[in-house]
């Protein structure tokens, strides 16, 4: 077989020009960024700004039930929990007779005690309805969550930058969070189209798969920042955005083979995973995809613009052999 | 480096088996578990409330309730003790943390100061003494009682320990012995309860005060100064529990508490056969409750649960045995339950829920469904994705490391009865999935050294040491997000975070020692003059 093992097909090295499209890239990049930013803030609505809100960081309950074999028909819905005055929305999909029931509980009621009283409502308009799920969120909670939350995605990314700059050099860790920005802004900007059309909700769980996606991406940064200094090392006299070209080129097939069985897997869970990892897959599929891009796009440019400390008698720096 | 050291062989084995008898017990069905030697492990993997169903209940302890009430107690101590030693005051209040009160003449206010330190609060422990309130005379000619606020976080603090304790006799009584309520942080509790898809009968169980009083009806009041909202001093207005009859005007001072019984349990009454709970009273109470029977024949007394009236009977004459029967609306079930809630005591301090996650079996097992599912497909997606691009040998290697790699994180998992959740096992296909990374990473730096005219050897060993290095420094960067993600909270993603962190290890251990065992071994037994992923 001549195919097979395919690596032996693949083009042994490349030599595409990344450093020269990075006029034409990275200004693109600034304006997505500009237009994520602007979709997760507009309209300003707290807590959550632009993106749809879970409960975890608003606050509120959602209601899981079926109650098949009747239809779960919003109308009968409503009309059933009149008299408790939740203002609630029903959301209709999927397998009949599977609704989806979210409200807050009015100001000064216990929200965990209207829970029971929403059963016994519902369970008498319907006859036997069954709860598939219920979560309540009090308000102190929610606002703790959010707040850990966007603290968590703050100390993730501090934590990268001093990383770099300990493992590399400070314009590295630069060039990387530069990259990490680049990547967590436009992931907020998906979960706000998404969000728009009610697929992701911003919760505890896009939470985790940003970290997630800075974890990745910042694995992509790093295999290729290693490749980038010893290049560095290796040809003093070659122009910078050379140095980087010839870099990005030799970690392609290893970007590309990580990248793709990362998306097969995620793919897969996207698929299968049902609606819990639905939105957690999404996420990190786009942040994979984006997570590469930025790493030749967003971090080697801001490196050829910061420039390196080239000094011949930097001493070589040997990295630890396997024993 | 193309060599096989004994104590890189002996270390791959160890590992290797090492997981392999952890996980066993998750691979086998459980009545063949159960038979195993006993110096087997038995512990299958630790499923989270969201694969296996149940409910998870965070409440909050109200230490401001338990402020308040300290304060409101004191306050009627103070006013009995004022009355005996004959102080004229006015004003007596409790607000904003701190009660006050307006001695009539300012001439005594030194006087009463001086007797209120001496009597007001409860000793502190320690050897500082002093006691837990401070008296104080203010500008504006009042008197002020607070609390020392360190003395009152320390109460408080106890008072949940207390909680948690009553909480605990709750539950046992109702032999759910595996629901185990923690405390989290300063004044919070968490109850997570396997199985349980109806958590409203364990809110009931565990969230109600379950305060009982006696408190002795006051019908001196005429209904249009009540109505006028004149209430005496030293009443309050307690509302009745079926919400349908009036509220009755009793007095604050409870002669007779919950705390007093020593059993109660559900009966029936003997002559209508209405379900009631029937009570024991200690020693004291059964003194008190007698007394106050004798002295009040003819006059009603209110039997009294979390500021509401049960029922409010006639005392027909003196009750001297300290036993006795409740009346209320009750069912038999909620005889049932009165009686549990009396028996282990009341709670300290009110307890709120702020947050509960309920999860049905049904959906659970449809989500552990849903992630093997997902598993299968993702892992055999990426096995033969590996075999395409590296072949048989290569491709080979990296999915032996990778079995390895799985059995080592689930031997783990089970060894350390970490808590699996559906994020975790997506965490879990992610990891094995990109583990493949190093493999990949080692396998390029290899064919990148042939290609600068290295022998074949020297090529192997330098992917190797080369590799090494971006491999630590690119895993290292999931061991930081996994950290911070570990302390967001909430077990869903607690569980991720825990995954990918074991993930971290256990993949820079099989990637790396694993992959170059098994090459050295290839290597050493065919002698090979090339790569066969080429260049």
């Amino acid at each position: 077989m001549d195919f097979w093992p395919l690596i032996k097909v693949l083009p042994v090295r490349t030599h595409f020009r990344f450093v020269r499209l990075a006029r034409l890239f990275t200004p693109l990049s600034a304006l997505a960024i500009i237009g994520s930013l602007f979709l997760t803030l507009y309209p300003f609505k707290p807590p959550c700004g632009g993106l749809a809100c879970g409960i975890d960081f608003q606050g509120g309950t959602v209601m899981d039930i079926s109650t098949a074999p009747q239809p779960a028909d919003p109308a009968k819905i409503h009309a059933a929990l009149r008299g408790l005055n939740l203002n609630e929305t029903v959301q209709t999909a999927g397998a009949p007779g599977a609704a989806l029931l979210r409200f807050e509980a009015p100001k000064g009621a216990d929200a965990s005690a209207t829970v029971g009283r929403v059963q016994a409502a519902l369970n008498q308009a319907f006859g036997r309805v069954k709860f598939n799920s219920t979560d309540v969120v009090g308000p102190t909670v929610s606002g703790e969550l959010l707040g850990k939350g966007l603290l968590g995605l703050g100390l993730a990314i501090l934590a990268m930058l001093l990383y770099i700059w300990f493992r590399f050099e400070l314009q590295f860790g630069l060039g990387a969070v530069a990259a990490l920005f680049h990547d967590v802004f436009l992931t907020f900007g998906l979960i706000a189209i998404m969000g728009r059309f009610g697929k992701i909700e911003f919760d505890l769980k896009s939470v985790a798969a940003i970290l997630t996606i800075i974890g990745y991406s910042m694995n992509d940064t790093v295999v290729v920042f290693d490749r980038f200094r010893e290049n560095l090392r290796k040809y003093k006299r070659m122009p910078l955005g050379e140095v980087i070209d010839m870099s990005i080129n030799e970690m392609l097939t290893r970007t590309i083979i990580t990248s793709m069985t990362a998306v097969l897997a995620l793919v897969a869970l996207a698929f299968f995973g049902g609606p819990t990892l639905y939105g957690l897959s999404v996420i990190m599929l786009f942040g994979i995809a984006i997570g590469t891009y930025s790493s030749i796009y967003i971090a080697a440019p801001v490196i050829l613009l910061w420039g390196v400390k080239r000094a011949d008698e930097e001493p070589e720096i040997v990295t630890a052999p396997a024993r | 480096m193309m060599t096989l050291a004994r104590w890189k062989v002996i270390l791959v084995l160890l590992a290797t088996l090492l997981g392999l008898l952890f996980t066993l017990p998750n691979l086998l069905p459980a009545n063949v578990v159960a038979k195993l030697p006993p110096f087997m492990p038995k512990n299958t993997l630790h499923l989270g409330l969201d694969l296996q169903g149940g409910s998870s209940l965070l409440y909050s302890v109200d230490t401001a309730a338990l402020q308040a009430e300290r304060l409101n107690n004191t306050a009627e101590e103070i006013r009995g003790l004022l009355h005996d030693k004959q102080f004229a005051f006015t004003d007596l209040a409790v607000a904003n943390g701190a009660i006050t009160l307006r001695p009539t003449d300012a001439t005594q206010t030194n006087d009463i100061v001086n007797l209120l330190r001496q009597s007001v609060g409860a000793p502190l422990a320690g050897a500082g003494g002093g006691r837990d309130m401070t008296v104080t005379a203010t500008a504006d000619q009042r008197i002020r009682v607070a609390f020392v606020p360190e003395a009152f976080d320390a109460e408080a603090s106890k008072a949940v320990e207390q909680n948690i304790e009553v909480i605990r006799r709750r539950v046992d009584t109702t032999g759910a012995k595996e629901i185990n309520p923690v405390r989290q942080g300063k004044n919070r509790i968490i109850i997570e309860a396997a199985g349980e898809n109806d958590p409203e009968k364990l809110k009931r169980l565990i969230g109600q005060t379950a305060k009982l009083t006696f408190q002795m009806v006051d019908e001196s009041a005429s209904p249009e100064d009540l109505q006028a909202g004149r209430i005496p001093p030293g009443d309050e207005v307690v509302a009745s529990s079926d919400g349908i009859a009036p509220s009755y005007l009793v007095k604050k001072r409870a002669p007779v508490t919950g705390e007093m019984l020593t059993s109660a349990s559900p009966g029936f009454d003997q002559t209508t056969g209405q379900p009631v709970v029937q009570f024991r009273m200690n020693g004291a109470g059964a003194r008190r409750f007698g007394d106050i029977t004798r002295q009040n024949v003819g006059k009603r007394f209110a039997i009294i649960l979390d500021k509401k009236v049960i029922s409010a009977p006639v005392i027909e004459g003196p009750i001297p045995g300290g036993s006795g029967q409740i009346h209320g609306h009750f069912t038999q079930e909620s005889a049932n339950e009165l009686s549990v809630l009396l028996r282990a005591g009341a709670l300290p301090a009110p307890m709120k829920v702020e947050e509960q996650r309920t999860v049905g079996a049904e959906l659970g097992a449809d989500a552990v469904r849903a992630g093997a599912t997902s598993a299968i497909v993702g892992l055999v997606a990426t096995m033969v994705f590996m075999l395409l691009i590296y072949g048989m040998l290569f491709g080979g290697i990296s999915l032996v490391a990778l079995g390895v790699n799985a059995l080592m994180i689930l031997g783990v998992m089970s060894a350390t009865q970490a808590t699996l959740t559906l994020p975790g096992i997506a965490g879990l296909i992610l990891t094995l999935a990109v583990a493949v990374d190093a493999n990949v990473l080692i396998y390029e730096r290899m064919r990148d050294e042939l290609r600068a005219g290295r022998t074949l050897i020297a090529a192997m060993d330098a992917g190797f040491a080369r590799a090494w290095g971006t491999i630590f420094d690119a895993n290292m960067t999931h061991i930081f997000s996994a950290l911070i993600m570990f302390n967001l909270g909430s077990g869903p993603v607690k569980g991720f975070a825990w995954t990918l962190a074991i993930g971290v290890f256990t993949t820079v251990f099989s990637a790396v020692l694993v992959t170059q065992v098994l090459l050295a071994w290839w290597f050493l037994t065919t002698r090979p003059k090339t790569l066969p992923i080429g260049h």
